[in-house]
């Protein structure tokens, strides 16, 4: 059955144990950006030894590239890009602290065998609902590599951000479960 | 003979890329309302339910329904009594799609290579023009923004005629199944027969205009585009891929005659943000 939780960042490990496959979570609190180009710099930081530009324990990224904020808003229409293209960083992430990921899109074995490991969780965001979701972005700060645009790390501060559980710390696929479920 | 300026052209297609962007059709919310009544699955039909709010909310707020406001794909209908004054008919298009992104807040997503230098061409130009010379003194311009998420799952087939209706059949159900939720389900799907190559691809896209509330009007393709939609909803994809009985909104065929030795078949794939929006300049 569908539930719907609040979920505040940063992330408690006792939290997520509970979350399930399906289940609707609504989060508030800070969400950081990153794309593909982001990806690519914060491991290579984390590689060199240095420090990240965030505290990245405990928290979410959310993979986005938002559409220009028109006057008087943070964001403009801000839904998940495709995940899988963050697949070869995530796990160097989450063994650096990171709990919480949205996008959309199935996510390889790699990066579900981490979040069992670290007890991550993977949101799948609703591709398209971008006007509703970008509703639930109160402020936007670029804080990092201002110069990728788009790409640019953004620290978002959000209330009932929804997004759905897709892969739980159990090691659970909805994107498996779930089509196996419903199909005839 | 009617005279018309190319001016004129600029602030139409500006205001049907922004309109475009902004309001769903209604057949789409309807459609959608249709589906939600018989889906099963409680995650499916949460999303099925944030897909409307999000519509009316991109409405209300002024704001794109999708954060990729897609490659501009224009189609126009040029009435042959038409003179056109006044400079460049395809710069004029142009110019208005350039106003409309900017004017409109909306993503630019073109690169001006598409494989080496890949840069941003920063105003969304050039649109994908397909002009029909028809009779009559008007033109009419339909724009129908497509995003990369669902374009990227299309692809065309030159079948064999040995294959028959039921290799076309699978051939559709099964270019959705490895689709998975990558294009933003439920999808549209468009299928283009016969022609050639090109032809066949353009004949999917095109399929993807009718309204959602129109059956096919030969009833043979009307029988064919229901048992392919039934089969895509017994997959089990489910809005974005999460599972659920709502994987096709519908299925849209649109075929031509082609040679002997051929039987091409296109499938051109829309995500649930299905956007188009027509303007008729007299
Ligand atoms: S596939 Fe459609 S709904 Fe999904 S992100 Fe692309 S344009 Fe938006």
């Amino acid at each position: 059955m569908s539930t719907e939780i609040h979920l505040n960042t940063p992330l408690k490990t006792e939290d997520l144990e509970k979350l399930n496959v399906g289940d609707k979570v609504l989060i508030t609190g800070t969400v950081y950006t990153a794309r593909d180009a982001a990806h690519k710099r914060l491991v290579e930081l984390l590689d060199a030894g240095k420090e990240l530009p965030f505290d990245i324990r405990g928290q979410i990224i959310y993979y986005v590239g938002p559409a220009p904020a028109p006057p008087g808003k943070p964001i403009g229409s801000a839904g998940p890009t495709t995940s899988y293209r963050m697949d070869p960083y995530a796990p160097i992430l989450m063994d650096a602290g990171l709990k919480g990921m949205v996008g959309k899109g199935p996510r390889g074995q790699g990066v579900i065998d981490s979040m069992v490991k670290n007890k991550a969780v993977y949101f799948a965001a609703i591709g398209g609902a971008a006007v509703v979701i970008a509703q639930s972005v109160k402020e936007a700060k670029i804080i990092a590599y201002e110069e990728l645009g788009a790409e640019a790390i953004r620290e978002l501060k959000v209330v009932d951000f929804p997004v759905f559980v897709a892969n739980d710390t159990k090691g659970n696929d909805i994107y498996k479960i779930g089509v196996e479920k419903y199909a005839r | 003979m009617k005279e018309i300026n190319v001016s004129k052209i600029i602030p139409v297609v500006k205001k049907l890329c922004i309109d475009a962007n902004y309001y769903a059709g209604e057949d789409l919310v309807e459609k959608i309302h249709e589906f939600l009544d018989k889906e099963e699955s409680p995650t499916a039909k949460e999303i099925l339910v944030l897909m409307l709010e999000n519509q009316k909310m991109a409405a209300k707020e002024k704001m794109p329904i999708c954060q990729d406001t897609g490659v501009a794909v224009i189609f126009v209908e040029l009435g042959q009594d038409v003179h056109l004054v006044g400079g460049d008919f395809y710069a004029a298009i142009n110019e208005g799609v350039r106003q409309g992104y900017q004017k409109g807040y909306l993503r630019k997503s073109m690169v001006d290579d598409p494989i080496i230098e890949r840069k941003n061409t920063k105003d969304n130009t050039p649109a994908i023009i397909y002009t029909d010379i028809v009779p009559g003194d008007f033109i009419k311009i339909t724009i129908a923004p497509k995003g990369g998420g669902a374009e990227n799952m299309s692809e065309v087939k030159m079948m064999k005629a040995a294959d028959g209706i039921e290799g076309v059949k699978d051939f559709v159900v099964d270019r959705i199944k490895r689709s998975g939720g990558n294009p933003c389900p439920p999808v549209v799907v468009g299928v283009g027969l016969g022609g050639d190559f090109e032809q066949s691809a353009l004949l999917a896209k095109k399929a993807l205009l009718r309204p959602l509330n129109e059956k096919n009007p030969d009833p043979k393709w009307a029988a064919v585009e229901e048992e392919i939609l039934e089969r895509i909803n017994n997959l089990g994809i489910g809005p974005q891929g999460l599972g659920g009985r709502t994987t096709a909104l519908a299925v849209q065929i649109l075929s031509m005659p082609c040679h002997i030795a051929s039987m091409p078949v296109a499938v051109n794939v829309n995500c649930h943000a299905s956007r188009h929006e027509s303007a008729i300049i007299q």
